[in-house]
């Protein structure tokens, strides 16, 4: 017994205990490492850009607005969104998950340029850093957007150091995003053809197309703003020849498609959850890939739906909005499919599935509110109103977030080697839904009744759903918390995982957590179909034996009953 | 598939070509042309584009998966410019 007892408590060599040392960490070329350097980067822009939004959300408490002047609740909005959207959400699946699971998923041993990936995290934090030398500078004011004239001739903050954040933020995109064609094309494991790919790389597949192709575009656009600004060159100032809405054609052909930079990771975090947890292969699995890839391209033919109100002309708003309806079609498609996968299926409600379910629902209030704000009439109504923060936050939060965190409760295991706490995991799930609904969800009322975007003083009817808002963030803040402690504290104390803790199909499974620097100890060979158990026999035996484990615990329980004389509850009461 | 070599001379000649081609754009701007003269002008700088992509780049040597990625990226650019003019040429329709 004592030597099996050492046997297993024997330490295997993994990617974590493989090198100790900053060193071993700063110019690490593990795909494991720098995902997980990219977790902690992303976490502390995450919790800044959170903390602009506590202030934002602290002064709209009161319809006067007295916590702050108008200027510094401008760049309050300002840093929350660009911290949020260039800092944390761009990055956030892909650059963390996307790089821990993605060669072991497809059964490669790393990215196909180990060393321009770490390249990407340095560009990242050069980025970032020039980000919080503009913040703490006095910060900006011109909305997360840089729309001209606001970030042109109308401001003196910290233009020009914010769009060269932001430049160089998105090369590391760039980077991320090529790497990850490449590992996909070139790399994939023996038997794991394009269609016995997960859904996840179908999904990260169709982002890093975005990337590659939408990010230059936005380094465009931020460039010639930093050029109007330094060299007075006339491309968006009247004053010097140029058009100001034609910045906002440039900006929105990356930043809409940027929106599914957002998403689609988190659609492809539930296309992995949904048949994990319910047991059950996806409903559709070639439609589900094809729509991830139908969203990446339809995304960049809509941008003019953000413009109804520009002064461009009617023609092309009705243009931009009858695509913006197609967008809807592959996003309802997989909400269908993971709908149809639960049917008959058998679902365990643990954490991953939890914020698949809160994806699902949330997600779905976002795109349907989506098609509102797409109709031309609608749009005009709606405008630069809280609907519109409502609108996106449901997706981008309430979508892309909660999919994030999906993913990093799935993962945690494979990441750690140890179990997260179930309870405390599922009280934060339940805690963000809450929280979010409450922050967001007065924000449709409050835009519908007319309350504009960007002012922090209100008329004093709109103070009791304006309360009910703050208070919703405070919830969701403490649900944001709680993970970032509890995972925190499961890396030292947390049950040991095994390799596959939740039965799952993927190859990242067949493998030890944490796994071998490496990946795996040999080249896996792929011989089944994606999520179907039945291909691997070694799962199916240990359901098995789980189920049997299970259905001798209830006889040992009913046994008891009887030895008691207690009652079993009849079948179906 | 092994990477193929291109002689030196190849590259002096198309960057002897690349330098006749600008001192041909220069030329071009002396002779008043009315809106013929962009037109030279864009032809020049996209011939001058094609042999930097298809030489230097190596394009024409590549496999046609390459190609198909530089001729997607120039469509996606193309996406660009026809939906913004789409706005542009259409401000007075009604």
């Amino acid at each position: 017994m004592g030597a099996v007892t050492t046997k297993t408590e024997e330490v295997q060599e993994n990617y974590l205990n493989a090198e100790y040392g900053w060193k071993s960490w700063l110019f690490t070329t593990d795909h494991k490492r720098i995902g997980l350097l990219y977790l902690v980067s992303i976490t502390l822009f995450f919790f800044l850009g959170g903390l602009f939004a506590l202030l934002i959300r602290l002064d709209l408490l009161t319809p006067p607005g007295d916590m702050m002047s108008s200027e510094a609740y401008n760049k309050m909005f300002s840093m929350h969104g660009i911290i949020m959207v260039f800092f944390f959400l761009i990055p956030s699946i892909p650059a963390v998950l996307g790089n821990f699971v993605i060669p072991m998923m497809i059964g490669a041993r790393d990215v196909a340029f180990p060393r321009l990936n770490l390249l990407s995290w340095y560009l990242f934090n050069i980025g970032g850093l020039c980000m919080l030398y503009a913040v703490v500078n006095g910060g900006v004011d011109t909305g997360w957007t840089f729309y001209p004239p606001y970030s042109s001739n109308f401001s003196n903050t910290n233009v020009a150091m914010a769009v060269t954040a932001i430049f160089i933020a998105g090369f590391s995109s760039i980077v991320t995003g090529l790497n990850f064609i490449i590992t996909i094309h070139t790399m994939r494991a023996p038997g794991m053809t394009w269609f016995r790919l997960p859904l996840f790389i179908w999904s990260l597949y169709a982002t890093s197309l975005i990337q590659v192709l939408g990010t230059p575009i936005l380094a465009i656009s931020l460039a010639l703003v930093a050029a109007e600004r330094l060299l007075h060159l006339g491309v968006f100032d009247p004053a010097y020849g140029g058009d100001p809405v034609l910045f906002q054609h440039i900006f929105w052909f990356y930043s809409h498609p940027a929106v599914y930079i957002m998403v689609l990771p988190s659609m492809g975090v539930v296309s992995e959850l949904i048949p994990t947890f319910a047991r059950k292969i996806i409903y559709g699995y070639k439609v589900v890939a094809a729509a991830s890839v139908a969203i990446a391209i339809f995304s960049f033919l809509v941008w003019g739906h953000h413009m109804f109100v520009s002064g461009q002309s009617i023609f092309i708003g009705m243009v931009f909005s009858l695509l913006s309806y197609a967008v809807a079609i592959p996003s309802a498609v997989k909400v269908f499919n993971w709908t149809a996968t639960l049917y008959k299926s058998s679902v365990s409600f643990q954490t991953p599935m939890l914020y698949a379910f809160g994806f699902i629902g949330l997600f779905t209030i976002g795109g349907l509110t989506g098609l509102f704000v797409a109709a031309l009439g609608v749009n005009i109504h709606v405008t630069d109103t809280y609907f519109i923060i409502a609108h996106f936050h449901y997706i981008m939060v309430g979508g892309a977030v909660m999919g994030y965190l999906g993913g990093i409760h799935y993962w945690w295991p494979k990441i750690s080697g140890r179990m997260y706490p179930e309870i405390w995991g599922k009280l934060a799930a339940l805690t963000i839904f809450v929280g979010f609904n409450l922050t967001f969800f007065p924000q449709f009322i409050l835009g519908y009744l007319g309350m504009p975007r960007r002012y922090h003083a209100y008329p004093p009817e709109f103070e009791m759903l304006n309360v009910l808002s703050t208070a919703g963030a405070s919830i969701l803040g403490v649900g944001y918390i709680l993970p970032l402690i509890y995972l925190a504290w499961s890396m030292r104390y947390g049950e040991k995982a095994g390799p596959n803790p939740w039965f799952a199909t993927g190859l990242e499974w067949r493998t030890p957590s944490p796994p071998p620097k490496k990946n795996f100890l040999e080249t896996p060979v792929v011989t089944w179909e994606a999520y179907d158990i039945s291909g691997q026999p070694d799962l199916v035996e240990r359901l098995h034996n789980e189920d049997r484990i299970y259905k001798s615990a209830l006889q040992a329980e009913e046994r008891k009953r009887e030895e008691l004389g207690v009652e079993t509850p009849a079948e179906g009461a | 598939m092994p990477e193929r070599i291109v002689t030196v001379n190849v590259y002096a000649k198309i960057l002897a070509v690349l330098l006749i081609l600008t001192a041909t754009t220069c030329a071009v701007s002396y002779i008043d042309m009315g809106r013929m003269n962009l037109v030279v002008m864009v032809l020049i700088a996209c011939a001058k584009a094609s042999l930097v992509a298809l030489i230097f780049m190596h394009l024409r040597y590549s496999r046609h998966l390459m190609s198909i990625v530089a001729v997607g990226a120039l469509f996606w650019l193309g996406i660009l410019v026809a939906l913004t003019l789409g706005d542009y040429l259409t401000r007075g329709w009604q």
